[in-house]
């Protein structure tokens, strides 16, 4: 039975003091992702049919490679962004929303380093 | 998680039907939410006749005339019966709004009427506001300042008065705080939207000198970032105030001054 009052519970352990930089964030990767992916689009489309030889050349285009890197880091942040916020709503079990938090977190940075890899190493010839 | 069943005693049941006297020409139907707490019985819904010849055009007249005429053991908090006092907000035809300014003739069919959504519930169609009064007292909402008062009032311009139009008009009745989802899931931390309009009617007053101390407060993943832009609160509010405006303008002023 809980004795504490109103105030005290709304108070809780105070405001964290943090909240508009992930806001902030959401926003403005959102808006990034807007070109980048129709450039991916457009570029994907282009590539349609083409063998092997041909999307590595153009896939170790610096510019090619440098916007594909930038467009999945950016994804995949935005990914976490989003995620993080479906979990905060909807995981009111205290350590449940933590462990899924920090999953979250951990899968999605293996997911953007294995693709950013995969970039690299197919650009770098392999 | 999300509770998106009710719990077993939670299911509303059909309750006792009050038929129109005999005679009565232009009769409509409310059904009205009935629970008493201590009863340890379900919550129900009774139907209640009501002849709209021998009553006044408001919801609230309605609820007056049952509680006079036909059934004294409906509850219901009401007061000033003109829109100003915010006593009577309830869910009405599926939109929570104010008994009193509610036209019973711009409801279609039967005039459905339960306590505000996701609070937990007094009597009948009294909620238990003790959290939302909680969370406004969170927010200070009383001028803070260092400079001692001039001889007379605080001075504002014009210009800086209309600032607050929009703002203070707010009657703390609720209707937008209960429609709000993000505040039925988090309610226990996200302020809702009733509460950051007047944590931004403060914010926004040029009298006041604490407007840092009142954006640190507010700045945190679910006092304030829960609010996902719903707008629930802008469309139901029975004073047609825009709290998702106001809680733009928080963010607004929390991104500007990390830059």
């Amino acid at each position: 039975m809980e004795m504490r009052s109103s105030l005290g519970r709304v108070r809780g352990l105070g405001s964290a003091k943090e909240g508009v930089g992930h806001w902030w964030a959401q926003r403005f990767t959102a808006i990034a992702l807007v070109p980048l992916s129709i450039w991916f689009v457009f570029a994907a489309i282009s590539l349609i049919g083409v063998d092997y030889a041909t999307f590595r050349a153009w896939l170790a285009i610096f510019g090619n490679a440098l916007a594909m890197t930038v467009l999945v880091g950016t994804l995949f942040y935005h990914a976490y962004l989003g995620m993080q916020v479906v979990i905060e709503d909807y995981v009111h079990h205290e350590p449940a929303r933590v462990i899924a938090l920090l999953a979250s977190r951990f899968i999605i940075f293996v997911l953007a380093v294995s693709c950013i890899l995969a970039i690299a190493l197919v650009a770098m010839g392999r | 998680m999300v509770e998106f069943n009710l719990p077993p005693n939670s299911r509303i049941k059909e309750g006792k039907t009050y038929p129109a006297p005999a005679g009565a020409k232009r009769v409509r139907r409310f059904k009205i939410y009935r629970y008493d707490p201590e009863s340890g019985e379900n919550p129900r819904v009774d139907t209640y006749d009501i002849d709209l010849d021998a009553c006044g055009p408001m919801v609230l007249d309605a609820l007056i005339k049952i509680k006079n005429e036909v059934d004294q053991t409906l509850t219901f908090r009401r007061s000033c019966r003109e829109g100003v006092c915010g006593s009577c907000a309830f869910n009405i035809d599926g939109t929570n709004t104010l008994a009193c300014i509610k036209a019973i003739e711009d409801i279609k069919g039967d005039v459905k009427i339960y306590p505000l959504p996701h609070l937990p519930v007094v009597k009948d169609l009294v909620p238990d506001l003790s959290v939302p009064y909680a969370q406004y007292r969170l927010i200070q909402p009383w001028l803070q300042a260092e400079t001692p008062p001039p001889a007379g009032e605080r001075l504002q311009s014009p210009e800086e008065r209309e600032r607050l139009d929009g703002l203070w008009e707010c009657i703390l009745c609720f209707c937008c705080q209960t429609s709000c989802p993000s505040y039925w899931w988090n309610g226990d931390r996200y302020l809702g939207p009733a509460i950051l309009l007047q944590a931004y009617r403060w914010i926004a007053d040029t009298r006041d000198e604490a407007t840092g101390d009142r954006l640190d407060q507010l700045n945190d993943p679910y006092r304030v970032f829960r609010c996902h832009t719903i707008m629930n609160c802008t469309s139901t509010c029975p004073k047609h105030l825009n709290p998702g405006k106001a809680i733009a303008e928080i963010k607004g002023l929390l991104a500007k001054r990390t830059f």
